[in-house]
């Protein structure tokens, strides 16, 4: 594990390993396909896409809703209905294929190994039990404790979250506590096992910016003190700036550029990168008279259009005669372990960056 | 494709929006408005205390300008959009309309009014009757106010979605049948359909995912250029907020703490929660990572029940002292047009800072 950050820490002068072929990456995912058939067709959430997280390291995923971010971590987390999901591919943790792995044994896995945080801390607390009580819960389920130890360790969780006076606050239920709190008692929970790999999903997507703030601040100090493997999922580029060490764009299923944060947004190779980053407006730069939208709508999940998936919305898909309406670009690496699917050639990239989309920015 | 397309009324209005919008015309003006909920309990349902949602706040708005409240949740923004558009009954103070007094109007008396002022909701799932086609939703004003138009509701019906980037063959389908985007298009189109003079957009793009996010704020931008409309937006997010405004009001409480030029407030904020709230935006900048100050607040927002003496933002305030607890501040103007409630003032000498860095020292 350690060899894999010690290159990354050297810049550029290693070639690290291509991101889904990492050996030592403690999360693997090769080939990852999970379709719902449903009765107007099947409907391919992920379709082929492969990534890798080791331990000390955050990734970021981002892409528009439907792009097919949260079903890759529920199917991760084993989390799919088993019969509604059909999940092929390989997820590999620590070398141990989840998919197709006994329900049972997932379930051990889930927890002490990974863990995740979800998006609206309401939904996933239950409202009938005491924030203690579901900590300890999930802290028994995994280490053969007395209730009394266990409680010593929530109460150590909530503090180590920043609950002001866990104490007292440990025998309060959810709805005492305020938007920010819960997240909190959520990662706290999700924590008490020390997981190896933490997914957060659009962690902070409910709260306000000041909470947004600490719970950034909060999910990067714990990650350095337990060394875990981090996948963030948002929508928010800001967020993922803050964060990821890699960055994985998602579109219709598929990865569509993967790089360090630095690379995606200093030198983002692909034009739906180019759209989100133009459809932003940015607190650090001057105000631009107009954001760049991207048209249209993403495609629907059934009738994935033919070729690239982005081409009725890209304003370049006609630089290669129907290249794009035809063949699905591959998913390859253009060098210093950026990875993008597009048909564009390197100088067309470079142009088009360079005097189209970076001095609109 | 086209139907998506945003920019479609951009073409002719090119015209640079500047700060000089103020026309000096006040369409709205608001004096010491105030909005308390009863909290009652008891057999006698005797009132033991109020939720002082919105309490005092002046403030006025200029024909053709977009003035933006921000603030988080629970500082009584959307109660206030709620009060200008007269859903909710103010428990005291003034609102002006178009010269003239519309704070008590009966619902009756309003009805004349609601041309005039409209409001585009957040939720585009929920604002939308499911049950009905979008020709009946956009054609519903028409019909409530009894309007002739020339060529028929149908047409006019037509026009609007045409207006907004929808096909005029969307007249007949459910509201099922669209993506978020257009669901929000189709509730603007309502909006526009009496041409009102000031519209009440309480978040108008935050449940909407950030590509689509631009093609609305163009599409808003555009309409008021068009149609010479004002606009009152409610907005907790700060990089839409300094897009679309030309002057910010930052609430706390129930109370306006800091109201400035859309320059003015993001360069020189001189309200420490204005400041705290633009240092903990996400920048998606991965250089400024680790080296840009940020100031933590403390804790969440009091409840506005027991709202704290003095200064409401004293307990979380890093600047706080004695004074703080016993005086409120008032909403002084410490530079043209820049008015701030607070007795320790940020950048009262400096000229320039950074709007996102490090604010204070």
């Amino acid at each position: 594990m350690s060899e894999f950050s010690e290159d990354s820490l050297d810049g550029g002068a290693v070639i690290r390993p291509e991101p889904s072929k990492n050996p030592d990456a403690f999360l693997q995912v090769r080939g990852l396909r999970v379709h719902f058939p449903t009765d107007d067709g099947v409907v391919k959430s992920v379709d082929d896409l492969s990534f890798s997280v080791a331990r000390g390291k955050t990734l970021g995923i981002v892409g528009e809703s439907g792009s097919g971010k949260s079903v890759t971590s529920l199917s991760v987390m084993g989390l799919h209905k088993a019969g509604t999901a059909k999940i092929t591919g390989e997820i590999l943790l620590d070398g141990q294929n989840l998919v197709g792995m006994d329900a049972e044994k997932v379930r051990a896995l889930r927890g002490k190994r990974m863990a995740m945080i979800f998006q609206d801390p309401l939904s996933a607390m239950h409202p009938f039990y005491t924030v203690g009580n579901q900590i300890i819960e999930a802290y028994r389920v995994h280490n053969k404790v007395t209730k009394a130890v266990a409680r010593k360790h929530a109460i150590d969780m909530l503090d180590k979250v920043g609950i002001p006076n866990p104490k007292g606050r440990v025998d309060d239920y959810p709805h005492q506590f305020s938007g920010g709190m819960r997240q909190r008692a959520m990662i706290a929970m999700a924590l008490s096992c020390d997981p190896e790999l933490l997914i957060a999903d659009e962690p902070t997507t409910a709260l306000d910016v000041t909470v947004q703030a600490q719970i950034l601040d909060l999910i990067r100090d714990l990650q350095q003190e337990f060394n875990s493997a981090v996948i963030i999922i948002t929508h928010d580029l800001g967020v993922v700036a803050e964060l990821a060490d890699d960055i994985m764009v998602m579109y219709a299923g598929r990865a569509v550029e993967y790089s360090t944060a630095e690379d995606i947004f200093n030198s983002p190779q692909h034009p739906y990168t180019w759209g989100l980053l133009g459809s932003m407006p940015r607190l650090d730069r001057d105000r631009t008279e107009r954001l760049l939208p991207i048209p249209g709508t993403p495609p629907s999940l059934i009738n994935v259009p033919d070729g690239c998936p982005f081409n009725p919305r890209c304003a370049y898909a006609n630089l290669n005669g129907d290249l794009s309406m035809t063949v699905r670009p591959e998913f390859r690496d253009i060098g210093g372990d950026h990875h993008i699917a597009c048909h564009l050639s390197a100088e067309d990239r470079v142009r088009i960056w360079d005097t189209e989309i970076r001095p609109k920015l | 494709m086209s139907i998506e397309n945003g920019d479609a009324v951009s073409a002719q209005t090119e015209t640079e929006p500047t700060e000089s919008k103020r026309t000096g015309e006040a369409l709205l003006t608001v004096e010491g408005l105030t909005k308390h909920f009863p909290i009652r309990k008891g057999l006698l349902q005797r009132q033991v205390g109020a939720v002082q949602a919105v309490d005092g706040l002046n403030f006025d708005v200029q024909k053709g300008e977009t003035l933006s409240l921000v603030g988080e949740s629970g500082c009584g923004k959307t109660t206030t959009g709620r009060l200008l558009t007269r859903l909710l009954e103010p428990t005291a103070g003034k609102i002006v309309f178009d010269g003239k007094d519309i704070s008590h109007l009966s619902v009756g008396k309003m009805r004349p009014l609601r041309r005039d002022i409209q409001m585009i909701f957040q939720d585009p799932y929920s604002s939308l009757n499911p049950r009905h086609t979008v020709g009946t939703i956009v054609g519903a004003p028409f019909k409530l106010q009894n309007v002739k138009t020339e060529h028929g509701t149908k047409r006019a019906v037509q026009d609007l979605l045409a207006l907004v980037g929808l096909s005029p063959e969307h007249y007949n389908r459910y509201p099922h049948e669209f993506s978020g985007g257009q669901r929000q298009r189709i509730g603007i189109a309502r909006t526009l359909a009496l041409r009102p003079k000031l519209i009440v957009a309480d978040e108008p793009v935050s449940a909407l995912d950030v590509s689509i996010q631009a093609q609305v704020v163009n599409l808003l931008e555009d309409l008021q250029n068009e149609f010479d409309l004002t606009y009152v937006m409610i907005a907790h997010d700060l990089s839409v907020v300094r897009h679309v405004s030309d002057r910010v009001a930052v609430m706390y409480l129930g109370k306006i703490m800091e109201i400035a030029d859309r320059t003015a407030l993001y360069e020189r904020p001189m309200h420490p929660y204005t400041v705290a709230l633009l240092s903990a935006v996400p920048i998606p900048d991965t250089s400024r990572r680790g080296n840009r100050e940020r100031i933590r607040l403390q804790g969440d927002v009091p409840s506005p029940v027991n709202p704290p003496s003095g200064c409401r933002f004293r307990t979380r305030c890093w600047k706080a002292q004695e004074i703080c607890k016993v005086e409120e501040p008032p909403l002084a103007e410490l530079a043209p047009g820049h008015r701030a409630a607070c007795h320790f003032p940020e950048n009262t000498d400096k000229l320039t800072i950074d709007p996102t860095g490090a604010a204070h020292s």
